[in-house]
């Protein structure tokens, strides 16, 4: 057993970083898509604009994020052994590249063909990145709750991406499914057991660990993960049940759940041994306000119908969950993991760690702050352009802005990489 | 109380000094940021040592695994020990940005450090080692710094 106990700091550096530089260039052709778009695209969760953007968001920003953090993370936090990371990740990273591009277009220009397309690869994509890390997740001999929420997120991912395509599908060939319940549980999973499951999950471990906070308490994680699953279990019962009570009796409670973990993050945060303020620990405060809006906005979603009638305001919810909480988030992590990734690499070239230049020497923290502002105002004025569609170009302009800033940021880091990789190379 | 209780708690405690230098350094509070400093590298000093001189020999010997994970916690010393000596150069200077550069990045080394062995090695100590008195030598090391 405990051979295949992985205590080696993990992968190539190219490994996260292949995903981590693609990343915010599909946040940037969202922006951009919206500028294009003009006045209609988000006056409704249905519009071709507002699901292509979706999923430029979720699969082209978080998804490509989330699995190249992954390669790191498991190695490193739980001790998982996985399987020819740079291998798979060569393979998988342009798979789901091509997918995601397949998908968006199919979904904005209405094109059969092109989801048709876009299925196989996901499935391979996915499917292969899912075998691979729940190998290493149901192998290591590690325990604790960071280790049962990366369980359970990697099985949600699993659930979202065969929902994905059964509804892809469905729209290609006119299947006659339920496209609406089957959207909303596909939704369910996607950003509540995936990509809320693995943001707990990490933060169990970076929330302390950035900030020295106390860790979360106890029975906290031992409680979330599994309200979490046991909610999106009866919310994905609205297939089978059609009962117009039945929603808001999981929605309140879920919601709940949400608040406790924004409101416990906020607090553990607050109540910080470590002084210092960076940009990463600012993201992750955004993310959890954003989250208790959503929480907020929800409730009065349900309790409210009128106002909910209005189908600007799932466009609302939306925002603030995809933009507001989790790109917010995982631009924090990755602001962090960056610095510290290129520091590690380099010290292993084998020079005197006097020779290597410290993490605060790959990004300006000029430039990781001055970001951050961009990207709230971004939030903001999509926020605002919800209702006021005159402003959805302006708020495009401003989150395409932000995205590219970040790619800059992160590219400027790996440059910086490379630029002190070759002084201690030539020193040696 | 198993063995490794006494190292896990001073894991806390070193992290509270290290953000009372941080605190100080940033603030150019340099009387205090000196004092912290020097508390946090002694204390450092004697949880790297006990580990490396009471904890990882009696594990190495109990199990026979002498190149798996002690070997990169030791090697993981030796990074924070030079971290600690670019920290010493950085506040004798009064250069608050490379103290906290170096701040920074011993922190992040430290935590995941810490978590590696609070989360897999402390429990396989006390597990291959539950019978013996390296517990108590720990916690009488610990106690004396
Ligand atoms: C893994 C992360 C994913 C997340 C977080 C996610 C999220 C979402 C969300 C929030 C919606 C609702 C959009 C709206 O109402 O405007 C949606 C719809 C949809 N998703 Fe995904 N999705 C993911 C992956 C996928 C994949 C891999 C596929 C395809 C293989 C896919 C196919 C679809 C389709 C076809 C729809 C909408 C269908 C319709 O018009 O009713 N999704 N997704
Ligand atoms: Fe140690
Ligand atoms: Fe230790």
């Amino acid at each position: 057993m405990h051979a295949s106990l992985s205590f080696d700091q993990a992968p190539p550096i190219s490994v996260p970083y292949r995903f981590f530089l693609v990343a915010p260039w599909f946040g940037a052709t969202a922006g951009i898509l919206l500028v294009w778009a003009g006045a209609d695209a988000l006056g409704s969760r249905w519009t071709p604009e507002a699901l292509a953007l979706t999923h430029l968001i979720a699969l082209g920003f978080m998804l490509q994020a989330m699995c190249g953090a992954l390669f790191q993370f498991i190695p490193v936090a739980v001790g998982g052994n996985v399987w020819r990371p740079r291998l798979v990740a060569n393979t998988v990273q342009p798979l789901l590249l091509l997918a995601t591009l397949l998908l968006v277009a199919g979904l904005l220009f209405g094109r059969p063909v092109l989801l048709s397309a876009a299925v196989p690869l996901f499935l391979l994509a996915i499917g292969g990145f899912v075998t691979v890390v729940a190998l290493a997740l149901w192998q290591t001999p590690a325990t604790g709750m960071t280790l049962w929420a990366m369980r359970m997120a990697i099985a949600g991912l699993a659930i979202t991406v065969l929902l994905g395509s059964l509804l892809a599908e469905a729209l290609a060939h006119g299947f006659a499914v339920p496209i609406v319940d089957l959207t909303n549980v596909h939704l369910g999973w996607g950003l509540g057991g995936w990509a809320l499951m693995l943001l707990a999950g990490v933060s169990y471990h970076v929330v302390p660990m950035f900030q020295l906070t106390r860790p979360y308490p106890s029975w906290f994680t031992r409680s979330f993960g599994l309200l979490l699953l046991g909610f999106l279990l009866a919310w994905s019962s609205r297939l089978l049940l059609d009962d117009a009570l039945w929603s808001p009796l999981i929605a309140y409670p879920l919601l709940l759940i949400l608040s406790a973990y924004a409101g416990t993050t906020l607090w553990l945060q607050y109540t910080r041994r470590r002084k210092i303020h960076d940009a990463t620990s600012l993201y992750f405060r955004v993310a959890m306000l954003s989250m208790l809006a959503f929480a907020v906005s929800g409730t009065v979603y349900f309790l409210r119908p009128e106002l909910g009638a209005d189908p600007r305001f799932v466009v609302w919810l939306g925002v603030l969950a995809l933009v507001g909480v989790f790109v917010s988030a995982i631009t924090g992590m990755m602001y962090k993991i960056v610095p510290f990734l290129n520091w590690l690499h380099l010290q292993r070239l084998g020079a005197p760690i006097s020779a290597v230049p410290n993490m605060k020497k790959m990004i300006p923290a000029d430039a990781m702050t001055g970001q951050l502002r961009l990207h709230v105002l971004a939030v903001l004025m999509l926020l605002t352009a919800v209702w006021q569609p005159g402003l959805i170009r302006p708020a495009g302009l401003a989150l395409a802005a932000s995205f590219v800033w970040l790619g800059c940021n992160l590219a400027g880091a790996v440059r910086r990489y490379q630029g002190f990789r070759d002084q201690i190379r030539a020193a040696a | 109380m198993s063995i490794t209780t006494p190292l896990f708690q001073h894991h806390k405690h070193c992290d509270e000094v290290f953000a009372r230098a941080e605190d100080a350094c940033a603030n150019a509070d340099w009387v205090e940021g000196e004092q912290a400093f020097a508390l946090l590298c002694d204390q450092l000093e004697t949880h790297f040592s006990s580990e490396e001189e009471l904890l990882f020999p009696a594990f190495e010997t109990a199990t026979g695994m002498t190149s798996g994970p002690t070997e990169v916690m030791r090697g993981e010393h030796r990074q924070m020990r030079d971290l600690l000596a670019q920290m010493r150069g950085a506040l004798a200077a009064r250069d608050s940005d490379a103290f906290g550069g170096a701040a920074e990045t011993l922190l992040i080394l430290m935590q995941q450090h810490n978590m590696k062995e609070e989360n897999i090695l402390y429990p396989m100590c006390d597990n291959a080692l539950g019978a013996s008195d390296v517990g108590a030598s720990l916690a009488a090391r610990l106690k004396a710094s």
